[in-house]
């Protein structure tokens, strides 16, 4: 029995001026699946995850989610953007974890995570308020519901943003680099809680430098350079047994 | 020094045990003494020559300054400042979405706009706009070359309130344009795009997200504007419009009472800047949330001392 995929990449081109971002990048994502995207810096890994939130547009190719396609509309024999308001309908579909966090400052973790659901589900204010303390509990931030940002640990900034990223109830979830901005011992509260979100079934694309991590997690690791998809399969064998050179070293530079 | 008094006993007693219970104290220098002389002397200063000064003449003061002339020009200079700065910011927000928008031609005639205005000054402004109808007899609503829908004469509708009203607006319009459009610039690019993934619209963005965070970062500049507005008021003397500075002037041409006279509008001027800083630091207060440090609540706050500070 084949299911349709949830997410699927056809030939994504993006490029920044006369700059190849992402050269024809095709990825498809079956619900419940953690795929985490690995490779050197500038190699489009961040830029994919861009373009799949429409944070970015792309130039050439198509996202579709449950076979529709994300940010075009068919018009005669070409595509255009849709309208604005169709594309925020699309982007809720996407959980986006950043990072540097990008939690908005003067609002407390509570705030934070029931802005989207209040404004843009129209979720009631008091129910918006449970479930983000619901949700807080979850990533063990019960005891800061009402902290400032500024007031909270980077780690605990990232658990806050997950959980906003949550609430939105997304299909997808977008972890770009969710430790990278974080001092070592800080690192695994974080890791700890996108794993148990992978063992709660979620479906995940992660860009990670953590090559333990994405051999703990990730059903497919894919590996990226210079805009294009250079190796991709089951852990053990990208990380364990790369095919390609590039792959061996990228592997051998990062792991120690 | 103080650490070789403190050192040398316990050195050479060899008692280092006593050293860690000693409690530590700033000393005072001379240069804080200095500095409490300094005030001092300088507060009298201050007050011979303000208060025992008798050229300053603090009867004549103080018999104008509730006077209903003042008062009258006091409230003139109030009505005009609100009204020019209500239209004056309004204007800035328009001409800053305009520099911020996508379209080219837009934010090209808002650049026009700034550059025209800061080129101005504002005496200036406001004497072309008093004088509008020497450039243009009528004011008429319509497209170029065609039969107008409506049509005015320019002298109806300015008038020395009007008038001030519109240059001073004017002005307020580009310099406030600057600061709002510096203000959404001064935002983190992150911002817009955590919005952008909660499915927030530009509204939503704006409003709830980095609105606050651009009041925050210009209430100071706007505040600047706002107290130089109190004061730009004056130059609408020069078009006959009658406010405070203009009263004052008035009154002394015919007292010869210069100097108490001015300060009478000095007084004033004091007081409305004085508001509007309570006004200010009111804001800064409110839209410092989440920045200025404050004691928390929580039970946990003792743990959270410990916490390493994060401020981005």
């Amino acid at each position: 029995m084949t299911e349709q995929p949830l997410l699927r990449l056809r030939d994504v081109e993006k490029r920044f001026g006369d700059f190849v971002a992402l050269d024809g990048v095709s990825l498809t994502l079956r619900a419940g699946t953690v795929t985490c995207l690995v490779g050197p810096s500038g190699s489009g890994k961040s830029t994919l995850l861009r373009t799949v939130n429409l944070l970015e547009r792309l130039d050439g190719g198509a996202v579709y989610l449950r076979g529709e396609m994300l940010g075009f509309t068919r018009s005669g024999d070409h595509r255009r953007p849709v309208p604005k308001k169709v594309a925020r309908r699309q982007v809720v579909n996407f959980g986006m974890v950043f990072q540097s966090f990008n939690l908005i400052p003067q609002l407390t973790a509570t705030e934070n995570v029931a802005l989207g659901p209040v404004e843009v589900l129209r979720v009631g204010r008091s129910e918006a308020r449970h479930q983000a303390h619901e949700l807080l509990t979850r990533v063990g931030l019960a005891d800061r519901v009402d902290h400032y940002p500024a007031e909270l640990s980077g780690g605990q900034q990232q658990r806050v943003a997950i959980a906003r990223a949550l609430a939105m109830k997304p299909s997808v979830l977008l972890f770009d680099e969710p430790t990278s901005a974080l001092d070592a011992e800080l690192v695994a509260e974080v890791l700890a809680v996108i794993k148990e979100l992978a063992e709660e079934g979620f479906t995940m694309l992660i860009v990670t430098h953590e090559l333990a991590f994405a051999r703990d997690i990730a059903d497919e690791v894919v590996m990226m350079e210079d805009g294009r998809i250079i190796e991709s399969g089951p852990p053990q064998d990208i990380l364990l047994n790369p095919t390609t050179e590039r792959a061996r070293r990228f592997f051998a530079s990062v792991s120690h | 020094m103080s650490t070789h008094e403190t050192l040398e006993p316990s050195a050479a007693t060899g008692d280092e045990t006593a050293l860690h219970t000693l409690p530590i104290r700033d000393p005072k220098r001379l240069a804080h003494w200095l500095s409490y002389a300094v005030g001092a002397v300088v507060l009298v200063l201050a007050f011979r020559f303000v208060v025992l000064n008798p050229h300053w003449d603090w009867p004549t003061i103080g018999s104008w300054l509730f006077s209903r002339r003042v008062v009258s020009g006091l409230l003139n200079t109030i009505l005009i400042t609100v009204v020019s700065t209500a239209a004056g910011l309004v204007l800035g927000l328009v001409v800053a979405a305009l520099r911020l928008s996508g379209f080219a031609v837009l934010r090209a005639m808002a650049a026009v706009y700034v550059w025209i205005i800061r080129a101005t000054p504002g005496l200036v402004l406001i004497l072309f706009v008093y004088f509008l109808a020497a450039l243009m007899p009528t004011l008429s609503l319509g497209l170029p070359f065609a039969d107008p829908f409506f049509e005015v004469p320019t002298n109806q509708v300015i008038s020395q309130f009007s008038a001030a009203v519109i240059g001073l607006s004017a002005y307020l319009g580009a310099y406030s344009a600057e600061i709002f459009r510096g203000g959404v610039l001064s935002v983190h690019q992150g911002q817009f795009e955590a919005s952008h993934s909660l499915g927030l619209s530009a509204w939503q963005t704006y409003t709830k997200v980095v609105g606050p965070q651009i009041i925050r970062v210009i209430t100071p500049s706007l505040a600047n504007e706002v107290v130089t507005m109190f004061k730009n008021t004056s130059l609408v003397s020069v078009i006959g419009y009658v406010e405070l500075l203009t009263t004052v002037q008035l009154v002394y041409s015919q007292n010869f009472k210069t100097i108490p006279m001015l300060t009478v509008a000095v007084i004033w001027y004091l007081v409305l800047t004085s508001l509007a800083m309570l006004g200010q630091s009111r804001l800064e207060k409110r839209f410092g949330r989440g920045f200025n440090r404050r004691v928390v609540k929580s039970a946990v706050s003792a743990d959270t001392v410990g916490q390493e500070e994060r401020h981005d």
